[in-house]
């Protein structure tokens, strides 16, 4: 039976407003609904898939803080058996690849899906930091993946095309939507949201890492200059602005 | 205490951003008062890389590097590294840098930070501006170790001539063997890649159906465009996953993105704010993207598009 682990990343919501507090230093999570990252929404569900072919457990980690763990038991009710809650809060990418690879070794897990990035801090760092901890074979931007046995044949997007890449179980990778499509998302009902009460939720203390890395301060993006606007019958002038205001044609 | 370039290569020649790269990696090299060193893989002509800067090129050539594996080229890039005593190693922000870079920093047990925008404003701490929140913001992040990696933003940085005359050094490497084989490679022929593109022409669901993409495709063709679309378009199957762009999809920073029947959902403005210059075509004055563009067409994209494309050929031709 395979053993699976889905990094989850809790991220905000995408409609989510950014603002910050405590002078710029922290993001406002008032009113802000915190959700799976999307990337790992989608290797959550291909992993629901392996579990229906072949029979597999399928257990769910993430680093963070108590107020994570509503993400959590929204992933045990889509279907992973045990999550796990490191907890820490995550500041710093590298501490959040060591402790996971911590709990990696500690098991036997034959394929870690994480994803490609977190949409909140967009780091694309976390899976690759671990194959090297670990030793690992490791593919991101990861857009179709396929086990056979111990054979795993995946796809990555590359720039300008798909690369079909082979190697031996085990693995971590990077993924992103195409490892499922969007109508495939996994939603719980009303069974699974019941049975997640019930499922192990194992909350882990770290030990101190140190960090390589800081956050300090946050900045929202300038303001935007006035649209001008150009009539559909005057095209003319929409081509001389961006030839000679923008200067882009 | 040197600074190291690495730049990616096509075909035996350096991408289009590594230019910015070595300009961006030169200017910092000033900052810190040492020397920059640019590292090459099997590319065969260095000539146009002189003009910004490099002190040093080490040009490394071996078969067993023609394709990328991302492991091989970490442990590649550290032995270089670790030989000429590196501290700030400057990636660009392609696929293949990306996928390398996390590998690459637990390597040489150094801090990393992708998506950087701007040059350090603090050298102790070593601290830069970065993207945050998928372009929704951006944020000061320093880098607590030693050793220092960094991957920029594409298109945050200008290209600044330097010429210098750079010692070329042939090194030879030990590439070790991946567990990772290369069964196939499928490249769409001919058509620019939205991460090498200037513009990039991009239309939503207000087109209709895949049957009315090639009003997009002629426009792109004669801007030199890349196509893009809102991701609903490729849930549906309309266009391809690549071409999806947005928070959850490609982020874009061009010089110029032409929206064309998109809304402007703030998930799909996040991934294209940083572009430069943006363009709304659009049926309705009350779509929330012109609120975040630069300039606007109200009409219907089944006509404006059509004429646009006519009349940016002939300016074209004229001005050529
Ligand atoms: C978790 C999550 C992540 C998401 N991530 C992304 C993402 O990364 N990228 C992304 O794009 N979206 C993303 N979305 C979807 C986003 O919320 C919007 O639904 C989507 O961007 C809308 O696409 P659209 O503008 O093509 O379609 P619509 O919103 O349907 O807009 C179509 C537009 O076309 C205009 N139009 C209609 N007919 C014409 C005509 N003849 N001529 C000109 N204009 C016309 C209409 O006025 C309208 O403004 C995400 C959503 C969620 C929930
Ligand atoms: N705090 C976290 N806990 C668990 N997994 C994480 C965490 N942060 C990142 N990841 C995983 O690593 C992937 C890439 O994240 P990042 O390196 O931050 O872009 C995410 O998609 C997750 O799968």
């Amino acid at each position: 039976m395979m053993n699976i682990l889905v990094c989850i990343s809790c991220v905000p919501d995408t409609t989510s407003k950014i603002n910050f507090t405590e002078n710029d230093t922290e993001f406002d999570t008032n009113g802000v609904q915190f959700v799976i990252n999307p990337n790992d929404e989608f290797g959550l569900t291909r992993a629901m898939w392996f579990k229906e072919q072949n029979d597999a457990n399928v257990d769910v980690i993430n680093v963070g803080e108590q107020e994570n763990e509503s993400v959590l038991r929204k992933a045990l009710a889509i279907g992973a058996d045990r999550a796990f809650r490191i907890n820490k809060k995550a500041s710093d990418s590298f501490q959040v690849a060591k402790l996971i690879a911590n709990h990696i070794e500690g098991a036997q897990y034959d394929l870690i899906i994480a994803g490609r990035e977190s949409i909140d801090y967009n780091g694309s760092m976390v899976p690759g930091m671990i194959s090297e901890l670990l030793n690992i074979n490791f593919i991101t931007n990861c857009v179709k993946l396929e086990i056979n046995g111990q054979t795993v044949v995946a796809d990555r997007e590359i720039e300008g095309g798909i690369e079909t890449l082979s190697c031996k179980l085990p693995i971590i990778i990077g993924g992103q939507k195409g490892l499922v499509e969007e109508s495939d998302l996994k939603i719980p009902n009303m069974r699974g949201i019941m049975q997640s009460r019930q499922k192990p939720l194992e909350v882990v203390e770290p030990p101190e890492i140190q960090t390589k890395t800081t956050t300090n301060k946050f900045y929202k993006p300038e303001e935007k200059n006035e649209i001008k606007m150009v009539d559909s019958n005057d095209l003319d002038t929409l081509i001389d602005l961006l030839h000679n205001e923008a200067k882009v044609i | 205490m040197s600074i190291l370039a690495y730049i990616e290569s096509k075909n035996k020649k350096p991408k289009k951003n590594s230019f910015e790269v070595v300009s961006y990696a030169k200017e910092l090299s000033k900052k810190l008062s040492t020397e920059l060193i640019v590292l090459t893989i099997n590319i065969d002509n260095h000539s146009n890389l002189e003009k910004y800067g490099p002190n040093k090129i080490i040009s490394v050539n071996d078969i067993a590097l023609n394709n990328f594996d991302a492991k091989t080229y970490a442990d590649v890039v550290s032995q270089v590294a670790t030989k000429f005593s590196i501290s700030h190693i400057v990636l660009g922000g392609g696929v293949d840098s990306k996928y390398m870079a996390p590998m690459l920093s637990v390597k040489l047990d150094a801090g990393y930070l992708s998506n950087v925008v701007e040059l350090p404003s603090n050298v102790e701490p070593f601290t830069v501006k970065r993207t945050s929140f998928s372009n929704k913001s951006f944020c000061d992040a320093s880098i607590l170790s030693d050793n220092k990696i960094i991957s920029l933003a594409s298109n945050s940085f200008s290209t600044i001539e330097n010429p210098s005359n750079p010692e070329i050094i042939d090194f030879q490497v030990k590439a070790s063997n991946s567990n990772i084989k290369q069964n196939s490679i499928d490249l769409v022929q001919g058509k620019v890649t939205i991460a090498d593109a200037d513009v990039v022409v991009s239309a939503g669901r207000g087109l209709k159906g895949p049957e009315n993409w090639s009003i997009i495709e002629d426009l792109a063709e004669t801007l030199g465009a890349a196509t893009a679309c809102s991701k609903p378009v490729s849930d549906l199957g309309w266009r391809p996953h690549s071409e999806h762009v947005g928070q959850t999809g490609k982020p874009v920073s061009t010089n110029l993105y032409i929206a064309i029947g998109i809304s402007g959902a703030i998930q799909h403005l996040a991934g294209v704010s940083s572009s430069k210059v943006k363009v709304v075509i659009n049926s309705d004055p009350e779509a929330p993207f012109f609120k975040a563009a630069d300039y606007g067409v109200v009409g219907d994209a089944f006509e404006v598009v059509p004429e646009l494309n006519e009349k940016i050929k002939a300016f074209k031709a004229e001005n050529n």
